[in-house]
């Protein structure tokens, strides 16, 4: 069966001992664990990179960053923030998760599941360390459009497809990983049908994983032949396209998106009944609306591309169907509202962070419908409106559902209670930031004011002002949450087995904090809760 | 547990053959864009093959009445050394009939380059109607240094051109081949 | 329906503005109204979206802010039971399919009528490098390049900033008035984005392709936008101006272009049947430079790491001048040295390789005369 990690270490230097242990580890606690601090690790670095831009822009001019450093934080900013925070982030959840809550001992493949994660810190170095190089670090934006990246790219490009490939295959490898876990080590009676939905939310990430990684692993390896090996898929001198580059860029870009929200819905979706003390309103339809957003992200990626010159036909197929993404997504939403109704709530840290996590990731939602209608586009596209869109439905999206869930099963990572003071503390302040950061960038956008320049005209500079005063607050709330993290890791009120007196999975059923290994027999299903629990930390 | 195992192990092959699969497929992309830009007229790429020109009069006898301007317009992309321009701006052209005009290129550099032209049709639809006999932009052209020349275009425009197209721009832009790749070409040709 | 939905659209616009007239900032929060017929109903259509979000958002999120209220449990201690109503979701699916539906008519009208450029009476090219555009009139044969204007120093906060800071250029783009005017759209380089949020024209500039837009103008002014897309290091730095005139002035204006084209072609004959001093051609060569060659080479020519190399001290300008002239007159394919032989005149051209020869310690003495350039074009 499962390969079982050995217990005993030998006897080596403590130093020796803690390397082995974490280099070596084939444990998904451990393992989780890695990647959750890689992408808390990664978020500071990609949150530096955002400071430097805020700064830039807190008023008119040149003041801190040169054009072309302007230009590779932006860049460097969007792949730390999308390929080395939120990626990492949610398979550092689903590591630890996954198993427990579907009754399994470790992951399939414990060791395929080190090798995945030990790729990465490779990656980013290989990646960040372009940044020192001669000509700079990667400068083209993080969707690269050919043919900046590719003739006209500096020198590091290179080593900025190698990072992408490195990256690529640790996502998908870790895919596997999930679908093997989920499709064979599953409790006995708990049938697909009754799976916890962050299971299924992962699920169906691992296959998106799966079928868009490979297709970005192929642009790039296009842009790596057409720089040194005189092919030419994007360049029109040798037959080429470069609009082609933007066509199968976002066959891989749209899906990703969704890559970087759906274990948000899942953690969403975990949250909010434990803390309604309701079961989740709607349980087939939020399945059947996760798969049709995963199915309708196959076929939008048009919509990204509405400037580029499209025949009129081409344009409305994709805004229909971009349009039709609203409504399952919509259905997501009412069931969590539906969910909460005539519910008997309490509102500690998870559940705070989930509630944020709901209001402000469908303001995204609303502003990416308004971005749908292509006439529209043709005024938001590539203007801070887009800055604006995509930060609403990522930060308070995949950042605050990550937040949401470490809130929320940390208790079962340490044994040991947050402090909820800080939690709420760091809750409102994040919230406030995320807002005045982003809020104001829809009224640059629609005032005219194009994304990615380092310099602006001088009546963007109130609105502009106001989003870098947020980005600072933004950042240092980040720094009480690394404090919170620390603080519940050294000590703290026991947690118990439960934790949450709502609380309902077989996560909840294994002492707290869980044990190196869990599981070994498969539990019973469905899980007999602790019905005395009560560790409520809001009355 | 048995069973367990080999399921796993199928699921694996399963689901590294469609990871391999996807990474094919990003490659098979490239034809089927092709394909999508033919049918949708997407970026007016107008065909790299010469029409037989018998065809054309066996199958058209008589041109039509329709006429409409055919735009001509000349690009010269970064670094390349030539001068490139149409002979005329404009042209009023008979649906069906067939007409020739030429565009007139001159290398400017101390040595010989190779040059490749690459054509664009706007509106983008219009691309699949107009038929080109003889372009210079179906292979690439050599000048030697301060060599210059008039590269000659026939085309016609098909009789079913849709009705509400009056203006096509025809657009060349003309790209430099990197010396090692045209020299490694010429050597194959001779 | 269309009805329906138009008078819903009113409703709600108009109770969309009210909301926010009584607003007094110097700011702008809303979508600029623009200036074209195709504007204003880009401007009417992204009204209806934004009410038709407001006024869902107003609904989910009083449905929730209720329900955080009332539902909780201090309020209400012993949870309902219900989980599931398929009723319930054929209703939320249902109805969003409607609203939308809604938005997609309007939306698509005013898309079929943006997307026909048949008919113009006048057809401009624009074709964009880094970072300038140039403007070509096809049925009058002229053409120019339009370079912004903003001077380094207010860039570098040296000097206050303009009125029309990043938004100032030397050569607008002039248009008539009442003319359906039609923008092809190409680049020489990467691609770039030509837009002017006044008239809704947001068009993509690819190498090797072109693209078209149009626009309709009622009124004489000046209008000012940017390029929309990363494009490399000086992507703030490509503004779009327009002025628009009226339409006999604008003939007025080919005229005078027409005119000063010819004398441009009588002073160039002048300049290369003269032989020129070094004396006189270092201020223009250092004007040149500074307008065009400084922002990536610096104007003491020390030059920006290896993307953009070091002119003093260099190796082409201290190496052999058919070389220098080479690189100048046509660029390197693949870099931001672009081929400056359409771009500057004989004379321009002599006076910057000359000051590049001989500016920051290069010492060749090497003069080159206007008409050396003329015998290489």
């Amino acid at each position: 069966m499962v390969a079982q990690a050995e217990d005993v270490i030998p006897q080596r230097s403590p130093l020796m001992a803690f390397m082995a242990r974490w280099l070596l580890t084939t444990n998904h606690k451990e393992i989780g664990t890695l990647y959750l601090w890689l992408s808390f690790t990664l978020f500071f670095i990609g949150g530096a990179m955002a400071m430097v831009i805020r700064l830039e822009l807190f008023q008119p001019g040149i003041q801190f960053a040169e054009p072309l450093f302007y230009n590779q934080m932006v860049t460097m900013h969007g792949l730390i923030m999308v390929f080395g925070v939120v990626m990492p982030g949610f398979v550092g959840l689903a590591n630890w998760q996954i198993p427990l809550m579907i009754g399994a001992p470790d992951m399939a493949m414990p060791r395929l599941n080190n090798f995945s994660f030990w790729i990465l810190p490779f990656a980013f170095t290989l990646l960040l360390s372009s940044l020192f190089m001669e000509g700079g670090a990667p400068n083209f934006g993080w969707t690269f459009y050919a043919p900046l990246s590719t003739t006209y790219g500096p020198p590091s490009t290179d080593f900025f497809i190698i990072g992408v490939h490195m990256m690529g295959i640790s996502s998908v490898l870790g895919a596997i990983n999930v679908i093997v876990t989920i499709f064979n080590l599953r409790t006995p009676g708990m049938t697909l049908m009754k799976m916890p939905l962050f299971v299924w939310t992962w699920l169906i990430t691992a296959f998106l994983l799966i079928m868009v990684m490979p297709v970005l692993a192929g642009v790039v390896t296009m842009m790596l032949t057409d720089r040194h090996f005189d092919t030419s898929f994007f360049s029109a001198a040798g037959g080429g396209d470069p609009l082609m580059f933007q066509h199968v860029f976002w066959f891989f870009g749209h899906p990703e998106v969704y890559i970087l929200i759906l274990p948000g819905f899942g953690i969403a979706s975990q949250i909010i009944p434990t803390f309604a003390r309701k079961r989740l309103f709607g349980y087939h339809s939020m399945v059947f609306a996760s798969a049709a957003i995963a199915f309708l992200s196959f076929i939008v990626w048009g919509h990204h591309m509405f400037t580029a010159g499209m025949p009129v036909w081409v344009e409305l197929s994709f805004m229909y169907a971009t349009m039709l993404i609203a409504v399952p997504t919509g259905v997501k939403v009412f069931n969590w509202v539906a969910t909460m109704w005539r519910g008997s709530m309490t509102f500690e840290t998870p559940m705070l962070f989930a509630l944020g996590f709901v209001i402000l990731f469908t303001i995204g939602g609303f502003s990416g419908l308004m971005l749908a209608l292509v006439p529209a586009d043709f005024q938001y596209h590539d203007t801070f409106f887009v800055v604006a869109h995509f930060h609403y439905v990522l930060y308070p999206g995949a950042i605050f559902g990550t937040m949401a869930a470490v809130y929320y099963w940390i208790p079962k990572w340490t044994g040991n209670m947050y402090d909820e003071r800080l939690g709420k503390i760091h809750f409102w302040t994040a919230v406030i930031a995320v807002n005045l950061t982003f809020f104001p960038m829809h009224f640059t956008g629609l005032a005219g004011m194009p994304r990615r320049i380092v310099d602006y005209s001088l009546q963007f500079a109130d609105f502009n002002m106001v989003s870098s005063v947020g980005a600072a607050l933004l950042g240092m709330t980040q720094v009480l949450f690394l404090y919170i993290v620390i603080k519940t890791i050294r000590g703290g009120a026991k947690a118990s087995t439960r934790v949450w007196e709502g609380a309902d999975g077989l996560e909840w059923t294994v002492p707290s904090p869980a044990p190196h290994h869990t599981f070994e027999t498969p539990p019973a299903f469905p899980p007999i809760m602790d019905e005395n629990e009560s560790t409520s930390l809001n009355e | 547990m048995i069973e367990t195992y080999n399921n796993q192990r199928k699921h694996i092959v399963l689901l590294i053959s469609l990871a391999v699969g996807m990474f094919g497929f990003a490659y098979a992309l490239v034809p089927l864009y092709q394909v999508f830009c033919e049918v949708t007229g997407l970026n007016g790429k107008t065909s790299g093959r010469a029409r037989d020109v018998s065809t054309i009069y066996q199958n058209q006898v008589i041109a039509s009445d329709r006429e409409v301007t055919i735009q001509f317009l000349a690009n010269v992309n970064n670094g390349m050394p030539w001068e490139f321009r149409p002979a005329t701006h404009q042209l009023r052209v008979r649906l069906g009939e067939l007409n020739t005009t030429d565009f007139y290129a001159r290398n400017r550099a101390a040595q010989a380059v190779t040059g490749q032209a690459v054509p664009s049709v706007s509106p983008g639809f219009a691309a699949e109607y107009l038929h080109k006999v003889e372009c210079f932009c179906f292979s690439q052209q050599q000048l030697e240094a301060g060599e210059d020349r008039h590269m000659p275009l026939r085309f016609y425009i098909g009789d079913d051109l849709p009705e509400e197209i009056h203006t096509l721009t025809l657009s060349y832009t003309l790209f430099k081949v990197p010396t090692v790749r045209a020299s490694t070409l010429v050597s194959n040709r001779s | 329906m269309i009805s329906m939905s138009n008078g819903l659209r009113n409703c709600l616009t108009l109770a969309f503005l009210a909301s926010f007239s009584t607003l007094t900032f110097a700011v702008e929060f809303d979508l600029r109204e623009g200036v074209t017929d195709m504007s204003q109903r880009i401007q009417d259509l992204h009204h209806l979206s934004l009410a038709v979000c407001v006024v869902v958002g107003i609904v989910v999120f009083g449905a929730m802010f209720y329900s955080i209220v009332a539902h909780r449990r201090s309020r209400h201690p012993k949870p309902a039971d219900f989980h599931e109503s398929l009723l319930v979701e054929i209703v939320w699916t249902t109805v969003p399919i409607l609203i939308l539906v809604g938005m997609a008519i309007p939306a698509t009208t005013t898309l079929l009528e943006i997307e026909d450029n048949s008919d113009p009476d006048l057809t401009i090219l624009i074709t964009a490098s880094q970072w300038k555009w140039h403007y070509q009139y096809l049925e009058a044969d002229i053409g120019f390049y339009s370079n912004m204007t903003t001077p380094t120093a207010q860039i570098n906060n040296l000097e206050p900033k303009g009125e029309n800071y990043l938004l100032e250029v030397d050569n607008p783009l002039v248009l008539p008035t009442n003319k359906k005017v039609r923008f092809l759209t190409t680049s020489n380089d990467v691609i770039h984005s030509w837009w002017v949020p006044d008239f809704a024209v947001k068009q993509d500039a690819i190498p090797g392709f072109i693209n078209e837009a149009w626009a309709r103008l009622d009124q004489p002014g000046l209008f000012r936008g940017q390029c929309a897309e990363l494009c490399g290091k000086d992507h703030a730095y490509m503004p779009v101006v327009v002025e628009v005139r009226l339409e006999a002035e604008f003939d007025k204006w080919i005229d005078d272009q027409r005119l000063a084209k010819e004398l441009s072609s009588g002073q160039a004959v002048a300049d290369r049947n003269k032989t020129w001093t070094m004396a006189e051609l270092m201020p223009i060569g250092e004007q040149v430079f500074l307008t065009h060659c400084a922002t990536c080479h610096e104007s003491t020519g020390v030059g920006q790491g290896v993307t953009y190399p070091a002119l003093a001290g260099g190796e082409i300008p201290n190496g052999p001048l058919e070389v220098h002239i080479d690189l100048v007159m046509n660029g390197k394919g693949g870099t931001e040295m672009q081929s400056w032989a359409p771009q500057l005149s004989d004379r321009e051209l002599a006076a910057v390789i000359t000051y590049e020869r001989n500016a920051w310690g290069n010492s060749t003495n090497d003069v080159v005369q206007p008409k050396t350039i003329y015998a290489t074009r």
